[in-house]
């Protein structure tokens, strides 16, 4: 557990003093929001319909920008190898690059989404709905994303690779998540799509870190 | 039974037993696969009456539901025969898995692109974003992440394992894409064929709809069966009883 816990906080010191590891993809999420007005209509009443699919759209793709490198760097300088030699249950280990995963994309996303919210004319009772369903949607996209970056680590060109594998694994997390928000800005209820998606959280949690913990073997043996 | 069951399954396990015991199936395959594809084919194109809404039109199902069908489980063979490699390192369940994908693909787009036919008279639409639609193109992508992902490996074993992880995770989200866009959004008629109910149809219709459902299969199983024995000719080519038989 301690390798676990070193790795987490080895991870999150890096990223905390080189920003652009975190902050890039919230720039990306900030950019291809502010894109669908200029590209599709800047009439209120229409962005606030579409507001939340094009949060979520854009949270989605942000958050595959920085999966790629997720495990890169530790294939690369051999900490892999540590990790396998040293005996520690690789589920663990998945489990806390996940968790550091969203720690630099899912939760800055989360915490930024009001402010795009305004961007894009949300409807006011749809900002804790979007709050809320990214704060339990984004963790189930970096459980999921780990599996495929566990998959690609070693491959030169294994980022466009990557999005092709995970991207129609997200389909259900969008489908509820921008439901709720556009249930929401109906003034509808919207805790059953939020309880499918902590249903997907739950899941995600339990099986994912296996299929990562056994695509992260595949590494060794380039 | 089971001792049998067992025993089968070792043998499975051996690349030449399956060269040898499928060689004399081939043939049999063939003749009844072809031979009823044209029995349903003549059935379902001549006799069966015209569908009393949609017309003659309907009859595209007759290829329609049989790929619809072959497509998602031809995935879950692939995810089951990926699961096999995993667990018992058999590489027999390898090729096969890795032979399946593209077939496997291809009856997908199929159903896609005899789905779009079958729109345009029926909704006035090639394509509408429904609930079987959307899930069935996710399907196909399924399809090319598996195949992108094995043909990006450099290590042959790296690329099965990869695929086979890839595909059992699929598995799992299938069910779970599946009745997400199907309480998305439908507007597909309902499923012709439910195990549970008695079918809706007509028996005139019914009969060459389910012998194209068995040809299909037969078809499938013939394909992977032709191109499993290419994967052992080329995998075991080095081998005495493969050189043999490359000479004659």
């Amino acid at each position: 557990m301690s390798l676990v816990r070193a790795t987490v906080r080895r991870d999150l010191l890096l990223a905390a003093r080189n920003p652009g590891e975190w902050a890039n993809p919230l720039m990306f999420f900030l950019m291809v929001a502010a894109l669908f007005p200029m590209a599709v209509d800047p009439n209120p009443e229409f962005l606030s319909k579409i507001a939340g699919g094009v949060i979520w759209v854009a949270a989605l793709l942000a958050t595959l920008l920085s999966l790629d490198s997720l495990y890169r760097a530790d294939v690369e300088d051999g900490s892999l190898e540590q990790w396998l030699a040293s005996g520690e249950s690789l589920y663990a280990m998945s489990l806390g690059k996940a968790l550091v995963h969203w720690c630099i994309s899912g939760l800055p996303l989360t915490l930024m989404s009001p402010l795009l919210g305004v961007m894009l004319h949300l409807p006011e009772h749809a900002y804790f709905a979007l709050f809320i369903s990214l704060a339990v949607g984004t963790p189930v996209l970096s459980l999921l994303g780990a599996v495929g970056a566990a998959l690609t680590a070693s491959l030169r060109s294994g980022g466009l690779l990557l999005t092709l594998l995970i991207l129609p694994l997200y389909v259900p997390v969008l489908i509820f998540a921008a439901s709720a928000v556009y249930h929401a800005g109906i003034g509808m209820a919207y805790n059953g799509q939020v309880a499918m998606l902590g249903a997907m959280l739950a899941l995600a949690l339990a099986l994912t870190p296996f299929a990562a913990g056994a695509a992260l073997k595949l590494n060794l043996s380039r | 039974m089971w001792q049998w069951l067992v025993r089968l399954y070792h043998r499975l396990g051996s690349p030449k037993w399956f060269y040898e015991m499928t060689e004399r199936w081939i043939f049999w395959l063939a003749l009844a696969a072809g031979g009823s594809a044209i029995v349903g084919l003549v059935l379902g194109l001549l006799y069966a009456p015209a569908d009393y809404q949609q017309g003659d039109s309907f009859r595209i199902i007759y290829i329609h539901v049989p790929a619809a069908l072959l497509a998602q489980s031809a995935y879950m063979m692939m995810a089951v025969a990926g699961a096999v490699y995993l667990i018992w390192r058999m590489k027999m369940a390898a090729w096969v898995a890795k032979v399946i994908a593209p077939v496997g693909a291809a009856f997908c787009l199929i159903a896609l692109l005899t789905g779009a036919i079958w729109g345009k008279p029926t909704w006035g639409t090639w394509w509408v974003w429904d609930a079987r639609l959307t899930s069935m193109l996710m399907l196909l992508f399924l399809y090319f992440g598996v195949m992108a992902l094995q043909q990006a490996m450099e290590s042959e074993e790296a690329s099965y394992k990869a695929g086979a992880i890839l595909a059992l995770v699929g598995l799992v989200n299938i069910p779970i894409i599946k009745y997400s866009v199907e309480w998305w959004n439908t507007l597909h008629q309902p499923a012709t064929l439910k195990l549970t109910e008695k079918p809706s149809m007509h028996p005139d219709m019914l009969w060459p709809l389910l012998i194209m459902i068995v040809s299909t299969y037969l078809f499938f199983a013939l394909v992977v069966i032709l191109r499993t024995r290419n994967e052992i000719l080329w995998h075991e080519r080095k081998r005495q009883w493969v050189r043999k038989i490359l000479e004659s």
